[in-house]
């Protein structure tokens, strides 16, 4: 499969594919366009990871730069390191959000910590893909939102591509980039399709999008929330209410720049994320817009995500996930203040 | 001799027609957990312990009941065997209100005060370093138990094990430490992950005497677990048993186990279940009769049955209750409380 995928100069080749292929043919071009890039983690060799994301490259690529490791994430991590001190660019994974925690501590405090700490004489590329979030029907340690632990640590860049298009031109860039990056993949789209055309430009690791324009208010969204916060424009449309959504891409650094420009516009803003409300990404987001836009805010941002309880069974998750209707409840509530 | 005085390995017929039962059972449990996780009545991951009974029924048989068990996720025999109803384990599955945790835990999470059953960890390895905690309390207390600590060959890669077995050793902690070696975490094969071809070297390090055991002979199980005990209630410290076993299924329901061949899991199923195994052994002693394979088989089943219509019957747990419990007081988890959206026309 990844071999018909031959990215012969010039030539463009369009296909439709889903999000995890599109992860696979970013993976499957960095091999091939980069020695120095190697790919491990927890049976992503023969097996091909949990999500098949990695499926196909040892086969390919063999088992020199595609390997599995032993059910050890310190030490998944720790080799990314050790592997970047020596000028590769490492792509490990994680198996699931839960699974990165025994990982933690050496991508807090050393990953994150190595430039800084050298005075800038050791930098630390490589990248670390965890599978995120949750609306998959699994439970807790399979399903968490993780982002607040990493986007809080100095050092570390987090991304998160919410189409398959920007899956490949995310991973591309940030498999290039000097810095450690956090690529989360939201699971629950591991299957969602569209149109690609290949070669694709790496996209910036530091700039939101602007996914649906609109005039009536913002909705900020990423990774799985991004398709949730378009269907909820594409009905507020309807009666009569046009949205703008923001896709961030970037979770860290976060393109203020982007979404002060945005709800400069519409006066309105809504963050929508599946991480709980406390302390998410949208109290930061919601701080921001405030000082900054004090004066033009038509009411306070709001924010819908989950609430603080662990995550909970998949029998109910569907109840506590955003959807378009909490969504345009939220969009109502500006509308209405 | 009449069949009703029989013994073997020291066990009446009564107790090794209940650990016939118990094994049936378990499997039973297992195969209908399967069905009805393919109806879609059971959500998430679902582990089947199926191949690997003669590990839990044989090592359960020696415990005490008050003694600790602290495990990873394909545990739901475990709970079946330390005495949770098993129609609150297949709710539990079921994700239902009745289950033995409210359904809040699920098919990874088994869990029971009364029966000491700390239960299942959905984190690889985690309850190897638990299990030094609860081990070190018991000491405190001067207690006549053990905590026994359940896991597989893949958590054997995980810092918690070595981290474990090295405080239990220093501190003489009465845990027993068993990895139930079935070959494979996930696709990974045993021989791939390890560096050593058992634990034995591994025990030698941390001090800790081991024993090597057949995991499909529930008496062999049985055997190693009550040496095992002995030693550990005895302030002797820790012991480290590893059974040679094997998964019949699947990692979990989504595994098609692609990473091992047929042929290898049809030599398995077809001389070495533990089941067929236990039943010729005990026919051959002439403690058991067709007769009594068949009694079981259909008490199983009934139970089985009446397991999943209690599921079934039973509620959800409802939206709100998922607010309690999170702190004891129940004030943090109000905090952002999610109403669910009234919908749209
Ligand atoms: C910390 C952590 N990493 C990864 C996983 C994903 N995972 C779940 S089970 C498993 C394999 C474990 O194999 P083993 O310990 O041999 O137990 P078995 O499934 O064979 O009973 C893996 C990799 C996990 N649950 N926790
Ligand atoms: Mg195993």
């Amino acid at each position: 499969m990844a071999k018909t995928m031959e990215t012969t100069t010039g030539a463009t080749n369009v296909s439709t594919v889903t999000m995890g292929k599109a992860l696979n043919l970013a993976l499957h071009d960095a091999l091939q366009n980069d020695s120095r890039v190697l790919i491990f983690g927890e049976d992503v060799g023969k097996l091909g990871g949990v999500f098949r994301v990695t499926d196909g490259l040892q086969d390919e690529f063999g088992a020199e730069r595609v390997f599995d490791t032993p059910l050890a994430e310190a030490t998944i991590a720790a080799t990314a390191l050790g592997l970047a001190m020596k000028g590769f660019r490492p792509v490990a994974e994680m198996q699931f959000d839960a699974f990165s925690y025994p990982s933690f501590q050496q991508v807090t405090s050393n990953i994150a910590k190595y430039h800084t700490r050298t005075g800038g004489a050791c930098n630390m590329q490589l990248v670390i893909r965890i599978p995120y979030g949750g609306n998959i029907g699994a439970i807790e340690q399979h399903s968490e939102s993780p982002e607040t632990y990493y986007i809080h640590t100095a050092g570390l860049k987090v991304v998160t591509p919410s189409t398959p298009a920007d899956a490949y031109a995310l991973l591309t860039a940030a498999i290039a980039d000097p810095d450690p990056v956090i690529f989360l993949e939201p699971k629950s789209r591991y299957w969602m399709r569209q149109e690609i055309a290949l070669p694709m430009p790496p996209a910036a690791l530091d700039k939101a999008r602007i996914a649906r324009e609109g005039s009536d208010a913002t909705v900020i969204a990423y990774g799985p929330t991004v398709q949730t916060a378009l269907a909820a424009a594409e009905q507020a449309a309807a009666e009569g209410t046009s949205l703008e959504v923001i896709d961030l891409r970037s979770l860290s650094p976060l393109d203020m720049e982007t979404i002060s420009a945005s709800v400069r516009k519409t006066r309105r803003a809504v963050v929508v994320h599946e991480a709980p409300v406390f302390m998410g990404l949208g109290a930061e987001i919601a701080a921001r817009v405030m000082h900054d836009l004090f004066d033009v805010l038509a009411a306070p941002v709001e924010r819908i995500g989950n609430a603080t309880i662990p995550y909970p069974p998949a029998r109910v998750e569907k109840l506590f996930l955003p959807d378009a209707d909490r969504i345009l409840e939220a969009v109502d509530r500006t509308r209405e203040y | 001799m009449a069949v009703r005085e029989a013994t073997l390995a020291g066990l009446s017929r009564e107790q090794l027609l209940n650990m016939h039962y118990q094994m049936v059972l378990l499997r039973r449990f297992e195969e209908k957990a399967a069905e009805e996780y393919t109806l879609g009545k059971i959500g998430g991951f679902l582990h089947l312990y199926i191949g690997q009974e003669a590990n839990g029924v044989g090592m359960f048989s020696a415990l005490h009941p008050d003694d600790y068990v602290l495990s990873a996720y394909r545990e739901h025999g475990y709970a079946i065997l330390k005495g949770i109803d098993p129609h609150a384990v297949m709710a539990e599955l079921f994700g239902k209100a009745t289950g033995s945790s409210k359904g809040k835990g699920g098919s990874m999470h088994m869990y029971s005060n009364e029966h000491h059953l700390i239960g299942g960890q959905a984190i690889v390895g985690a309850q190897l370093v638990m299990g030094a905690g609860v081990g070190l309390a018991i000491q405190y207390q001067g207690e006549h138990r053990i905590a026994l600590v359940l896991f597989g060959d893949g958590a054997v890669d995980e810092g918690a094990f070595h981290e474990a077995l090295n405080l239990a050793s220093i501190w003489k902690l009465p845990v027993v430490f068993v990895c139930e070696n079935n070959q494979y975490s996930m696709g990974m094969a045993v021989t791939k992950a390890w560096a050593v071809s058992s634990l034995e070297p591994r025990a030698a390090a941390y001090n800790i005497p081991y024993r090597k055991v057949d995991g499909m002979d529930a008496l062999a199980m049985r055997e190693a677990m009550r040496e095992a005990r002995e030693h550990a209630v005895n302030g002797n410290g820790p012991f480290l048993i590893e059974s040679l076993t094997y998964r019949f299924r699947g990692h979990s329901m989504a595994d098609p186990a692609y990473y091992r061949t047929r042929e290898e899991e049809q030599m398995w199923k077809a001389t070495r279940d533990p089941i067929a195994l236990f039943e010729e052994k005990l026919k051959a002693a002439g403690i058991m009769r067709d007769e009594d394979i068949q009694a079981t088989n259909e008490k199983v089943d009934a139970l089985v049955e009446d397991c999943v219509r209690f599921a079934d019957d039973s509620p959800f747990p409802d939206p709100d209750s998922l607010y309690t419990e999170v702190t004891l007081d129940g004030a943090g988890a109000i905090a952002w409380r999610n109403k669910p959206s009234t919908p749209r026309e």
